[in-house]
């Protein structure tokens, strides 16, 4: 698609209904997750008397903040399982929701700048290759010939000494994905509340079966929490605890330019990620502001920084300019791998936790959170997601691997 | 695209600010013109007749200039120079001789080349930050600095007056507006604590009265080389008064993007700041009485003006409608532009009544005319009220968005608070600088301005402010008389139309949010100053049909509750309003800024500081290749002449084990801890005891979180009973001081004691090798260095043979003979230099870190972050002797969890490779010789192949002649002696599992 284009969407998405008094499945959130859930539910598992429950707009919380990256490049077995699973259903969503959702696999870089940059990409290419998931080791050369406009040379503060490839890896447009998802559970019979915040759940004995919202009592058979960072403030009323902490996520987008970045590029070291979407807007992500907190806004020493990288590594850039920033909320475990799976409330599930992962893991934690509640047990793909991992101590540490964005 | 020259005006041949004896040439597409200096490249253009600009985005449509500010949908430029810049509004681009521009159609063009101009940086702190320098900022400056407050006044245009530049003839404080403008500014520019900042435009509000500000400073840079040419200022405001005005909104009507439509406050402003009229014949299309205005300079310019109002008679003896056709001009009231004749430009517009509820009444009348100008009311400016989480109502008789609850210290006056009265305003605005200064501690003196003023209350300020109004009938969109809504640019820039709009609500689409990303409009440029309160009012009368349940609101905060009505259900039923639907999020910047702006000076080496050992100058003298490590450049290698890093750091082992070399272990963190508890805050913060640790010995400890993972590791020295020196690894010290500082502070404040980073205090050299000693005697003479007199883990305060200080430990990270010495940092390369002078006779060899790698990785000396990734225990490491058992500390409960005591964890051992001279890739993974199944390595696996473990450390060991590695491997110690495959780039190599130290396993080199 030309990038003199503006894409349409349908012409219709969904029905705008009020609440009904029960449902066999009540989802809280109606970002991606949930909506993937409730197609999932309807599509895999035929249960159609779905709500999905949003205190906003659909898909209004990180879902249409991310920098919309997908790949499966993740270091250790049970990440690469659950988001190569996603990036093959990525592969295939166009087809599979009827929706164009601009699904464009080309490539992700993911920068070294240090020794131990390199060791740890190295690693992670090697666990990536052996399973299954598609990825290289790029030397600097090669860095410049995948994105010609990078700065390879030597003489800026941390040179880059070559990355990791994913070939399959790219962007998607990420408002179109939740639409695709909300348009095909909708036109399977899940109906979509917004503007329905839950102040309470309604138990009885030990099971859950339904909640109270600011539109009134709503019966549920079975409730599913896709809130991300709200998962604290909805477990916290469900009377459990989940290991999470939320932090701002900033991010920012530049006026239209014609195209000059043909791949993704990521870089931890001196944090900056950036494609240019395909009408033309350089989109970047930055570090995560360090303290907690929901507010959907950062500090703007991150994005200074954020841009001397980016200048440093893209001197094209330099009079591009920002045109806006805004803020997501990402809800990180301990671990940075998400929480997924049964929770102590019988019939109440959870799946939180995401991080920086939560966009791309979009169809697959649909699907396998679907299963988790369809069938009151976690999906093999989210078997050691549990909460119990916390108790344990068979942690799925993201965090000291390279795979992690932060 | 077509170039069109149409017959607008041109430049009057009086008035305007501008200095008619500095005539600018400036080049547009290559055709030269000439304007003045004052104009911008917009008014310019105006002036040389030429409205239209580049074509729409995706539909490429003929476009032209439409406003005079920062709001500009259209006419985008990329000035050329020796790093080009797209994207540039002509209506904000001062004029400046040789300007060459190319006009752009919505899309810029990046120039690789780089951009050699300076941008810099300020901090500033100020009592009060007056944002805007119209009447109602001037006023609150004003009273703000007369009573001494440090005072900043932002502006972003390079003139002071904001709207009074448009009012050069009204009269303001009993002056002419523009003699107010120069009495005011002379009057702050003499007070001392004051800061007038023109071409500053404060584009983010964050919390706490932080503003970022980006201050334009082309003029100065020009004039004097090795200026930055852009300046970033931070600014910590005590108090802010946002006084940021208000945008003309555009009226929605088919073909309203044709070149010649012009917002009609934007007319005003061509015409009276800088004599350049836009149009002769005019058709003069509003919705308000703020566009009267626009007709009286229009016809007094000698232009003539049709009014076409859209309101019916308005019965008042002061109407504005009554005024204009006492000054003789057509005025049409009910009535509408429905469309547009022409296309390159307007030709003709064409006319209709319109009825109560805004329908056609009647057919349309062509009128000839060269010039629609257009006002569809006025939206205060609230993107920095908003940006701050301030809220805003929709206030239905000025026919706008204004702020309501208020942001904590900030007070918002003038247009942007919705008042349009200058005298309101300076009465708002002095009120606002007198309060925000006695606020921050300094009530003004004077009281001008209307100071004296009573405060009024919110409602009789409303009601006030609704009289200046006066009449608003909002027209959202404007029916076409085929009932088309295609060419009914709701956000021109991003070319959406009503149509758009229209298509977003039949999907589905209830949230302003969605009918944003349902259509992009609000995505460009000016981020909705246009486009965004016209979709707003849209939505409110397409959603006034059925199915207007649902109504998801934009920005929580607006005035849901005025238009909520309880059904006989009881549930709220929503009548959309503007207010029930609200906005969407405002977000910095307000106006776009340009990367390397904020990137500033923090870019090339000045990305991230260099931190650099007193002896780095030696260093670089002897040939040192250098690792980064942290942000320490850290000596990697000395390769001699000839020599590879293989021959190299073969050679510096050699001297290691055999002889004596030298490392500058500067980079070291160093952390003193003091402290009646200091013992105890160790004692818990370390897996190992430290509370016996006897003054004058060290001890290695290791730090876990408490997931119970390894942290960081290094050696505490106890210098007195109450007082630690502690070592931390190069890269974790800052990580270590905050994990402690975070404990010591949030968890156990009850603790006494106290941290200090002294990294940059000392120097420090270990000497290794079996002939150290020797080397050590020599430099500290008064020194027993004998192995009785001067055990491992020991130090001893000393003065060495120079006179300096030095305080010397017996610590080894190879396995050798070894020791440290510490001196203050001020004789680090006095010190390295003796060494290298002592050491001389017995060939001391510098070495670097990759050679201390290959001596630890030798004993099996884990480096934390190489052999550890947060997933790794000390018990994985094989060091079970440095966790306790007795006591408690920091990760200890997860000692005792299930996944610890399981089979399977990844431990540490060394893996051989069959083939002597293989160095495995670090990273390499490890799987069973019968993983592979039929797996070649081309390609991808069919399913995942089981990882064992994998290669943290590789290197070529000179002792023992041949290749080596250490890994983490699952169950390692259990599989000592078997044979594993090493997996790297599609290849595959056996290698033997073997206990992790491979050289002095008895530790017999320690001592020497």
């Amino acid at each position: 698609m030309s990038q003199r284009e503006l894409p349409q969407h349908p012409d219709f998405l969904w029905t705008n209904p009020d609440p009904k008094k029960s449902y066999d499945v009540v989802i809280v959130g109606g970002g991606g997750h949930g909506l993937a859930t409730a197609y999932n539910l309807a599509k895999h598992h035929g249960i159609t008397n779905v709500a999905v429950l949003d205190k906003g707009w659909l898909a209004g919380g990180n879902m249409a903040r991310n920098t919309t990256i997908i790949r499966s490049n993740y270091l250790w077995d049970e990440s690469a399982a659950i988001y190569e699973t996603s990036l093959k259903l990525w592969e295939t969503m166009q087809e599979d929701l009827g929706y164009d959702v601009f699904f464009s696999q080309r490539g992700v870089l993911n920068l070294a700048h240090t020794m131990q940059d390199e060791r740890d990409s190295v690693r992670r290419v090697e666990a990536n290759r052996l399973n299954g998931v598609d990825a290289e080791w790029v030397t600097p050369q090669q860095v410049k010939e995948l994105c010609p406009i990078i700065n390879i040379n030597d003489d800026i503060r941390y040179p880059v000494m070559g990355g990791t490839y994913q070939p399959r890896a790219g962007i998607a447009k990420h408002d179109w994905v939740a639409w695709a998802y909300a348009r095909r559970a909708n036109e399977m019979g899940v109906d979509l509340i917004q503007n329905c915040e839950v102040t309470g759940f309604v138990m009885d004995g030990d099971r859950v079966v339904g909640v109270e919202t600011n539109r009134g009592r709503i019966n549920a058979g079975k409730v599913a929490l896709a809130a991300a960072g709200y998962t604290s403030v909805l477990a916290d009323m469900a009377g459990f605890r989940v290991p999470i902490q939320s932090h701002p996520l900033q991010a920012l987008v530049s006026e239209l330019h014609e195209i000059v970045h043909p791949t993704v590029v990521m870089s931890n070291h001196v944090h900056v990620y950036v494609s240019q979407a395909h009408k033309g807007e350089l989109v970047m992500g930055a570090g995560v502001d360090a303290y907690n907190g929901y507010g959907q806004r950062g500090s703007f020493h991150v994005i200074e920084h954020q841009m001397a990288a980016a200048v440093e590594l893209f001197p094209i850039f330099a009079r591009a300019h920002l045109l806006r920033t805004w803020g997501g909320v990402v809800d990180v475990t301990l671990d940075a791998s998400p929480v997924m799976g049964l929770t102590p409330v019988d019939q109440m599930y959870v799946n939180c936790g995401w991080g920086t992962g939560g966009f791309k893991a979009v169809p697959a934690a649909g699907l396998a959170y679907a299963h988790t509640i369809a069938h009151d047990e976690p999906h093999p793909l989210n078997r050691g997601y549990g909460l119990d991992r916390f108790v344990t101590g068979a942690l799925i540490d993201e965090h000291g691997a390279a795979a992690v964005a932060h | 695209m077509t170039q069109h020259q149409n017959h607008h005006g041109g430049r009057l041949e009086r008035g305007g600010r501008l200095d008619r004896d500095q005539p600018i040439g400036f080049t547009i597409d290559g055709t030269a013109l000439t304007g003045y200096a004052g104009d911008t490249l917009a008014s310019a253009l105006v002036a040389n007749g030429r409205l239209r600009v580049g074509d729409s985005i995706y539909l490429r449509r003929p476009r032209g200039v439409l406003s005079a500010g920062v709001e500009e949908p259209n006419a985008f430029v990329r000035v050329n120079g020796e790093h080009n810049e797209s994207m540039l509004p002509a209506t904000t681009l001062e004029l400046r001789d040789g300007l060459d521009v190319t006009l752009l159609d919505g899309i810029g063009v990046l120039d690789d080349r780089p951009d050699r101009n300076e941008y810099d940086k300020m901090h500033v702190h100020a009592d009060v930050a007056v944002i805007g320098s119209g009447p109602a900022g001037l006023a609150a400056a004003k009273e703000a600095a007369s009573g001494g407050a440090r005072v900043v006044l932002f502006e972003q245009d390079f003139e002071l007056g904001g709207s009074l530049l448009s009012d050069p003839t009204i009269t303001v404080a009993d002056q002419g507006a523009l003699d107010y403008v120069a009495s005011v500014r002379a009057e702050l520019e003499a007070a001392p604590e004051v800061t007038v900042l023109t071409r500053t435009c404060v584009f983010g509000s964050y919390d706490n009265n932080f503003l970022v500000a980006l201050e334009k400073r082309d003029d100065v840079a020009s004039a004097e080389g090795g200026v930055s040419r852009q300046r970033l200022w931070h600014v910590t405001a005590g108090q802010v008064v946002l006084a940021v005005g208000a945008f003309e909104r555009p009226i929605v009507f088919s073909d309203n993007d044709v070149p010649g439509v012009m917002l009609a406050s934007a007319v005003k402003t061509y015409v009276e700041r800088w004599a350049a009229l836009p149009g002769r014949d005019v058709v003069l299309f509003t919705t308000n009485d703020s566009a009267y205005e626009t007709a009286r300079c229009l016809t007094k310019a000698g232009a003539t003006v049709t009014v076409i109002d859209a309101r019916p008679e308005v019965k008042a003896a002061t109407s504005a409608q009554e005024g204009a056709r006492r000054a003789g001009l057509t005025v049409r009231t009910a009535s509408a532009v429905v469309g547009i004749e022409g296309s390159e430009g307007v030709t003709g517009a064409f006319v209709a009544s319109i009825d109560d509820a805004g329908q056609l009444a009647g057919d349309a009348e062509l009128i000839a005319c060269d010039l629609v100008a257009v006002s569809g009311g006025w939206t205060p400016n609230v993107s920095l009220h908003s940006q701050r989480q301030g809220q805003l109502a929709w206030d239905d008789v000025l026919s706008g968005f204004v702020p309501s609850a208020g942001v904590k210290n900030q007070f918002v006056v003038g247009a942007g608070n919705g008042t349009y009265d200058t005298d309101d305003c300076l009465i708002e605005g002095a009120r606002a600088g007198r309060g925000a200064a006695a606020a921050a501690g300094f009530p003004a003196s004077s009281s001008a301005d209307g100071g004296d003023a009573v405060a009024e209350s919110a409602e009789v300020w409303r009601a006030r402010q609704h009289r200046a109004a006066g009449t608003v009938r909002p027209l959202w969109a404007v029916p076409a008389p085929d009932g088309s809504l295609d060419t009914h640019f709701v956000d021109p820039h991003r070319d959406n139309t009503a149509a758009d709009v229209l298509r977003a609500t039949g999907a589905g689409m209830r949230s302003v949010e969605h009918v944003k990303r349902y259509t992009s409009i609000s995505t460009g440029i000016d981020q909705g100053k246009i486009g965004g309160v016209n979709t707003i009012g849209l939505l409110t009368q397409l959603l006034s049909g059925n199915d207007t349940k649902a109504i998801p609101s934009g920005q929580p905060g607006q005035d849901a509750a005025d238009a909520v009505e309880l059904t006989a259900s009881g549930q709220p039923a929503r009548r959309p309003t503007p207010g029930t639907i609200g906005t969407t999020t405002f977000r910095a910047p307000f106006t776009p800024v340009a990367f390397t702006a904020l990137a500033g000076r923090g870019r090339g080496a000045l990305f991230d500081a260099a931190r650099t050992s007193p002896a780095h100058s030696w260093h670089v003298e002897h040939g040192a290749r250098f690792e980064d490590v942290g942000q320490w450049k850290r000596p990697w290698f000395y390769p001699q002449e000839g020599e590879d890093m293989d021959a190299a750091v073969a050679r510096e082992c050699r001297a290691a084990r055999e002889g004596v070399a030298f490392m500058d272990a500067t980079t070291l963190g160093k952390i003193e801890i003091r402290g009646a508890d200091a013992p105890e805050f160790l004692n818990r913060m370390y897996t190992n005891p430290f509370l016996k640790l006897p003054v004058g010995k060290g001890r290695y400890g290791v730090m876990c979180t408490v997931s119970g993972m390894v942290f960081d590791d290094g050696v505490t020295l106890r210098l007195a009973d109450d007082r630690f020196f502690m070592t931390t690894t190069t890269g974790g010290a800052a990580k270590v001081l905050d994990w402690l500082e975070e404990w010591s502070q949030t968890e156990w404040p009850e603790l006494d004691v106290t941290l200090s980073s002294v990294t940059e205090q000392w120097s420090t050299v270990a000497v290794v090798g079996p002939r150290s000693r020797e080397v050590i005697a020599k430099l500290a003479p008064d020194l027993d260095v004998s192995k009785e007199g001067f055990g491992f883990m020991e130090f001893r305060e000393t003065t060495l043979a120079s006179g300096i200080d030095a305080r010397v430990c017996r610590i080894t990270f190879s396995g050798e003979l070894a020791y440290e010495i510490n001196v203050p940092r001020w004789y680090g390369l006095k010190v390295w230099e003796d060494v290298a002078a002592a050491g001389e006779e017995f060939d001391i060899t510098p070495y670097g870190t990759e050679t201390m790698h290959v001596l630890r990785a030798e004993k099996a000396f884990p480096i934390v972050g190489q052999e550890t990734d947060g997933t790794v225990t000390p018990h994985d490491l094989g060091m079970d002797w440095v966790v306790s058992k007795t006591k408690e500390f920091i990760g200890k409960r997860s000692f005792s969890r299930a996944a610890f005591t399981e089979p399977g964890r990844k431990q540490l051992v060394s893996v051989l490779p069959l083939d002597h001279t293989l160095r495995l890739p670090e990273g390499a993974q490890l799987v069973e010789p019968d993983a592979l199944g039929d797996y070649t390595g081309e390609g991808l696996p069919t399913a995942p192949i089981a990882m064992v473990g994998f290669v943290t450390s590789s290197y070529h060991s000179q002792a023992l002649g041949r290749s080596f590695a250490l890994a983490l491997v699952k169950d390692g110690p259990t599989r000592v002696g078997q044979t594993l495959l090493a997996s790297f780039g599609g290849k595959f190599a056996e290698v033997e599992v073997r206990e992790p130290v491979l050289y002095d396993k008895e530790g017999a080199r320690r001592d020497g």
